[in-house]
């Protein structure tokens, strides 16, 4: 995973509440077997018509728009618990999503591929959005080390919280996995001592005997 | 007991199953069970690949093919290139890795979520987790069920175990006795249309009071499967002796001795009296009538014969800014009632709905009647099991009789990876669980409801309160 400390960054502007991953990443988009190549199917059904032809009035297709930071609506990530919503938007380029609340297995998943999502106050949410609409040129701080995002050069800047290790993990490019992988030893001592895994599984083998 | 040591029964799971806790950060948590499907497993085996690493424990991980499958023609090679290739690797990824797989073909194999509980595999307090967020489906049996992204898929497979912080704990009660025509769908769409989608963010719920203990195992399931629509990480009900009955004789449950000493362990899978949530809330079941959703989120439903609201009713401020682009998408007003509205496709299947009772329920209700000659109806079994007993017990003439497709099993029409859609600008009754835009195909307009108003409303033709026809 990419190690992530800190960035500076115009943002694209999405103020729609509730966006679940069938809107992130359509079920259509799913059959690949790599993690790759989903960005161009980010928000594919707001984005293009039918005939995949853009449509002008989506953000994504605005040039005045760009940006490594995407700020959303309340509950962003909601619905089906797809990975690929959060491969799509680190595809496309995003590296931070900031809104004012996340559903928990897009946050999830986010944290697990190096794509921060940043939770603020709906005041400051609010604070955002008017600057970026105000000056499309408006940048954003989001400092990971000090947990904190700043409109750049001024003083409104708010602190978020994160898991502390999950931000060693992103501060680092660690993988839950290996940390995982690294208690074995624990894991199959878990497994002597359970009384029910045993009760359970070797009723299991015996079925299959 | 003092009142620290009374647990509520999601910690007493909860705390069975830790590893180890990492100071200031998450617990590890032993995953009894890891069900695999095809659509978030294949980079998670090319994860194990790429580290030379195998699957930890074979013995615990079950994989079948639900949701690219075609509903005909099973027994032929699919014919989308993209879901072949997709079910394809999916069999290369379980020979290689030993996995166990009930796939196209295999008598056992149907929607991951409902093959689990038929088979015995889902038992009360277990951990479960699946690449799918109606995992929490399985909570109905009192276990820790819930959905996992792909790099979670990666972990199991490669340790058996998972990084979890502890969610918060939430109880809703239902009290009472429902109203004739009303099923648990519409229970869990009532609280869903109360708590509104993101009400259970960050909480795992217990469901309980006399209208769930009432329940059959299969009401409970389409309770809890519907729990993430609401943000909750899992629903879970305590287990009783309707639990117990429901998993005895199964191919995978345990048999003779070793039942009997599960079931005195489960016995004691429940929450404490004095145990304290950090909400809870308490519904009426006679308030409780036949749901049906407007919007494009399962939050948004309203009672049978209630008309759509308008934009002052909307509690939540949040969920104003919705309000209007749902309902442009779905192409109803304020105000308007949906009694009587003319639908032409209707929808009965799914992980929430599919199973042998809910396709026994609608069967009951269609005998001797015909769709209305504007309804496209279409009824996917969740499981091969469940289409043979569909046919053991006669349903399918039954459902062919009164002009409704019986198809052969997988997720169909719910989120269409598959063919079967619902055309541009069309509504869909439709009893699987998410109304969200493009769900059922780009443009499709899902109203959600049960699986007798689904079959109300392919009999009349029009959106119908099945109240009136009982």
């Amino acid at each position: 995973m990419e190690k992530f400390k800190k960035i500076t960054s115009t943002a694209v502007p999405l103020p729609i509440e509730d966006i679940d991953t069938d809107q992130i990443i359509p079920a259509r988009f799913l059959k690949a077997t790599t993690r790759e190549g989903f960005g161009d199917n980010l928000f594919r059904d707001w984005r293009y018509d039918n005939q995949n032809t853009p449509k002008p009035d989506f953000v994504l297709n605005n040039p005045l728009y760009t940006g490594k930071v995407l700020v959303a609506g309340k509950n962003f990530g909601c619905g089906s618990s797809r990975e690929h919503a959060a491969w799509a938007i680190n595809d496309y380029g995003f590296k931070v999503v900031i809104s004012s609340f996340f559903a928990d297995i897009f946050k999830g998943n986010a944290l697990n591929n190096g794509l921060l999502p940043v939770q603020v106050s709906e005041e400051f949410l609010a604070v955002i959005f008017a600057h970026i609409f105000a000056d499309r040129n408006t940048e954003l701080e989001v400092n990971l080390e000090a947990q904190t995002v700043r409109i750049a050069g001024t003083d409104q800047v708010e602190k978020f919280d994160i898991n502390q290790y999950k931000k060693t993990c992103l501060i680092n490019g660690y993988d839950d996995i290996d940390y995982l992988l690294s208690l074995k030893k624990e894991i199959e001592a878990y497994e002597k001592t359970s009384k029910y895994l045993s009760l359970v599984n070797q009723s299991q083998e015996e079925v299959e005997a | 007991m003092s009142t620290s040591d009374k647990k509520t029964l999601f910690q007493k799971i909860w705390d069975a199953h830790v590893v180890t806790s990492i100071p200031d950060g998450p617990d590890v948590l032993y995953i009894d069970r890891h069900l695999v499907h095809e659509v978030t497993s294949p980079q998670a085996f090319a994860g194990l690949e790429k580290r030379g690493i195998g699957v930890f424990r074979t013995q615990n991980t079950v994989a079948t093919a639900d949701h690219n499958v075609p509903t005909i023609n099973q027994h032929l090679p699919i014919v989308e290139p993209l879901s072949k290739f997709q079910v394809d690797k999916l069999t290369e990824n379980c020979a290689k890795f030993g996995v166990n797989l009930y796939g196209l073909g295999h008598p056992f194999q149907g929607i991951v979520h409902v093959i689990g509980p038929e088979l015995g595999i889902t038992l009360p307090g277990m951990t479960m987790v699946c690449g799918d967020s109606h995992t929490s489906t399985h909570g109905a049996f009192g276990t820790i069920a819930f959905g996992i992204g792909t790099s979670e898929v990666e972990q199991v497979l490669a340790t058996q175990c998972l990084m979890q912080n502890k969610p918060k704990t939430m109880r809703i009660n239902i009290e009472g006795e429902l109203a004739s025509g009303v099923l648990s769908k519409d229970i869990i769409l009532y609280i869903i249309s109360k708590l509104t989608m993101g009400g259970a963010t960050g909480y795992f719920v217990e469901y309980a009071g006399s209208a769930i203990r009432s329940l059959s195992m299969e009401a409970r399931m389409t309770i809890c499967n519907m729990s993430i629509e609401m943000g909750a990480r899992g629903g879970l009900i305590a287990p009783d002796d309707t639990t117990f009955e429901y998993i005895r004789g199964r191919e995978f449950a345990p048999k003779g001795e070793k039942y009997e000493e599960a079931v005195a362990y489960w016995r004691t899978l429940f929450t404490d009296e004095g145990a304290v949530f950090d909400v809870e809330y308490t519904y009426d079941a006679a308030d409780i009538a036949p749901m049906i959703t407007y919007g494009t989120n399962p939050g948004m439903g309203i009672k049978i014969d209630e008309t759509v609201p308008n934009l002052a009713d909307i509690k939540e401020e949040s969920n104003k800014a919705s309000f209007d682009k749902s309902l442009a998408y779905m192409g109803l007003h304020p105000g308007e009632s949906l009694l009587g509205k003319e639908i032409n496709y209707v929808f009965i299947g799914s992980c929430t709905n599919s199973r042998i009772e809910d396709l026994r329920l609608v069967a009951q209700f269609v005998k001797g009647k015909h769709k209305a000659p504007n309804i496209n109806a279409l009824i996917v079994p969740g499981s091969k099991q469940v289409e043979q007993q569909a046919r053991e017990e006669g349903i399918d003439q039954i459902f062919r009789e009164a002009g409704f497709e019986l198809r052969e099993p997988g997720c169909s029409a719910c989120l269409g990876m598959n063919e079967d859609k619902v055309p541009k600008g069309e509504y869909c009754i439709s009893t699987s669980n998410r109304n969200f835009e493009g769900r059922q195909g780009p443009g499709a307009r899902t109203l959600l409801a049960s699986p007798l108003t689904a079959a109300a409303t392919a009999i009349a033709g029009k959106i119908t309160d099945v109240r009136e026809l009982i």
